[in-house]
């Protein structure tokens, strides 16, 4: 099912608007994240999706059917809550059925129903129990089946990694992606982590400060993002980001003479950031101040005569004084109003 | 220290710190309550000179034949049958609904919890006035949809019906504020995640919100019991120190009070006690049990 949002404006009492003029469209039978830090909105809309909020102004549509003002138990939808709100009353069973319980389907097709969820999630072997007998890993995976268990026609998931540890993390990643792809369901993942986003979402929506920044995948977004809060929110370390006047000279003539002279704020991505020999004109003179491994790779804190950046394509050295090369592709211009007019090959 | 090791020498200085509060209620609880034991089987008992002739059961089997005896018995355990289901249910009732309402739920929560700190004796006396046969508010509100007036405090028919409706109302207040509180305390996630799963108004209540206020219900009820079967200033304060017309009123406390004040059988008054103190100790002790049999079923909670 495809879902559309158009125009959406949504105020909490007493507050600017958390949204304002929000459009955005989510394709059926795919992934989307919804990326953005804490107060950006996403978890609005997702309230707004699951009817749980209405809209000041603007339509909700699901397909041709406008459902802005429908209530949340007509809508068909399914939804795993940030700490999942399971019924601590029910068995792991009966929380799963509980979907079906309510639209009146018989016990023997309920449990059946619950049969096949349980396989498709892997908790076969818990149903009797009582969910706060089960980890946080399992709670999530019994939310995602009760989600699921009427076949929505959307699912959505309220930041349902972020109570989780690393290793588990991966692993329910993993497991959601697979649930997707299996179900075809259409799936909104809310989520404050660029990691999750960027490992199974098919498109990526970036929210801040109400507004919807950017819709793309992974690659897009890294690649060619439309303005700064973009660039800064993927890639992992945050992209260095500088004023032009404070670029070195030697630098600033790797970067197109056109679009440089436009811009204001210069981003360069970690791993633009090299080792060269100091004979090439366009090296800059820096020292490194801390050199730290992260598993395969390092990750360098360099100070140049005005700057502090971050490289992740230095290799492991003891020296600390430095040549460092730029390189263009890794570079990124922005207009003063935060606008990126140039991303390295191709202009945004 | 947070693993420290219990010992004589911690042991004995803890009792020296609650050595206080447990003379107080060995003095004023135990031991009467040993005395009313002992009291029950007294049977050639001198209550002045504290002189007892012998001992039997003599008392218990007076109960046994005594019909007014029974009458309180039979009134103890009607009003605390109809009464507490009543309570519970309108004080869930109310409640819920001043869950639901964001206007004036504090000045209702008031409202309805005057009557809980009002004294029961003024209580007593307004409805007194409430309930008359002319001029009476009941009977005036009756007359209004073409009743005709009734007698409530001085036909034996409804004057434990009377009773009962003052009981519910001065039980409302404190169950509704527990309610409230426990209402306040479900994750309102429960009820935005059943919405999601498709149940409609009354699916969320029946099958989310009274699982999840069970464990209160379960306190309210027995309180309210137990309430219900304590039931002696009101009887007092409506009719005026009777038990009501023929009796319709007399409740196992008043037969108490009239033994041992009024008639002077102290002995016969403590081995009703006995037999009252039994009656509640197996109505708490079932609920209990009952409470414990559910926590048990839902793998541990509440």
């Amino acid at each position: 099912m495809q879902v559309t949002l158009r125009d959406i404006k949504l105020a909490y009492d007493h507050q600017p608007a958390t949204l304002n003029h929000f459009s955005a469209q989510l394709p059926d039978g795919q992934l989307t994240a919804l990326l953005g830090p804490s107060g950006s909105g996403k978890s609005t809309v997702l309230n707004l999706l699951a009817g749980l909020l209405t809209p000041d102004a603007g339509q909700i549509y699901f397909d041709q059917t406008e459902v802005t003002h429908l209530a949340s138990r007509q809508r068909h939808i399914g939804m795993v809550f940030q700490d999942y709100a399971l019924y601590p009353h029910l068995t792991v069973r009966d929380n799963i059925a509980f979907p079906l319980k309510m639209a009146h389907v018989r016990k023997a097709a309920r449990y059946q129903r619950v049969a096949e969820l349980a396989q498709l999630v892997q908790m076969t072997d818990q149903l009797a129990k009582f969910p706060r007998q089960l980890s946080g890993g399992q709670q999530q995976r019994v939310a995602i089946a009760r989600a699921l268990a009427k076949r929505p026609d959307l699912l959505l998931l309220d930041e349902p990694l972020s109570s989780l540890d690393t290793t588990l993390r991966e692993d329910l990643r993993e497991g959601i992606h697979r649930i997707q792809r299996a179900t075809g369901v259409t799936t909104v993942l809310v989520t404050h982590d660029q990691d999750d986003a960027l490992q199974i979402a098919d498109q990526i929506m970036i929210l801040a400060d109400g507004r919807l920044q950017q819709v793309g995948t992974g690659t897009a977004l890294y690649r060619h993002p439309h303005n700064l809060t973009v660039a800064q929110s993927i890639g992992r370390p945050q992209l260095n980001t500088c004023a032009v006047t404070a670029l070195p000279t030697a630098w600033r003539q790797v970067l197109p003479l056109e679009y440089y002279q436009q811009a204001t704020t210069v981003g360069i991505r970690s791993e633009a950031l090299h080792l060269e020999t100091p004979t090439d004109p366009h090296t800059v003179a820096g020292t490194i101040s801390r050199q730290i491994q992260l598993g395969r790779d390092h990750q360098t804190t360099l100070h140049t005569a005005t700057l502090r950046l971050v490289s992740t394509a230095l290799p492991a050295t003891l020296q600390t004084a430095v040549s460092i090369g730029l390189d263009p592709t890794g570079c990124l211009l922005f207009a003063a109003d935060g606008r990126c007019i140039w991303a390295g090959d191709a202009h945004a | 220290m947070l693993n420290a090791k219990p010992t004589w020498k911690s042991t004995l200085k803890t009792l020296l710190y609650l050595a206080p509060l447990l003379l107080i209620t060995a003095v004023f609880t135990i031991w009467p309550l040993l005395n009313a034991f002992l009291m029950s089987v007294y049977t050639k008992y001198n209550y002045f000179t504290d002189h007892v002739g012998a001992i039997g059961w003599n008392n218990f089997a007076y109960l046994w034949h005594d019909p007014l005896f029974h009458l309180a018995c039979r009134n103890t355990l009607l009003l605390a049958l109809v009464a507490t289901p009543l309570t519970v249910a309108l004080s869930l009732l109310i409640a819920y609904g001043l869950n639901r309402i964001h206007h004036l739920a504090r000045f209702f929560r008031t409202i309805y919890f005057l009557p809980f700190v009002t004294s029961t004796i003024a209580v007593g006396l307004v409805w007194n006035w409430i309930f008359r046969l002319d001029g009476g508010l009941l009977n005036r509100i009756l007359g209004w949809f073409g009743y005709s007036a009734i007698d409530w405090l001085n036909d034996p028919h409804y004057a434990l019906a009377a009773l009962m409706v003052v009981c519910v109302w001065q039980g409302l207040g404190f169950n509704i504020l527990l309610f409230l509180a426990s209402l306040n305390h479900i994750d309102q996630r429960y009820t935005a995640a059943a919405r999601l799963d498709g149940a409609n108004a009354w699916q969320r209540f029946t099958n989310v919100t009274w699982p999840l206020l069970l464990p209160m219900t379960i306190l309210i009820i027995v309180n309210t019991a137990l309430t219900n079967f304590k039931v002696f200033d009101q009887v007092y304060a409506l009719f005026h120190g009777s038990a009501g017309p023929g009796n319709a009123d007399l409740t196992l406390l008043y037969y108490l009070y009239q033994k041992f004040y009024v008639e002077n059988q102290y002995a016969v008054a403590a081995a009703s006690g006995v037999i009252f103190f039994l009656l509640i100790g197996g109505v708490t002790l079932l609920t209990y049990g009952y409470f414990r049999h559910r926590r048990r079923q839902m793998g541990g909670r509440l």
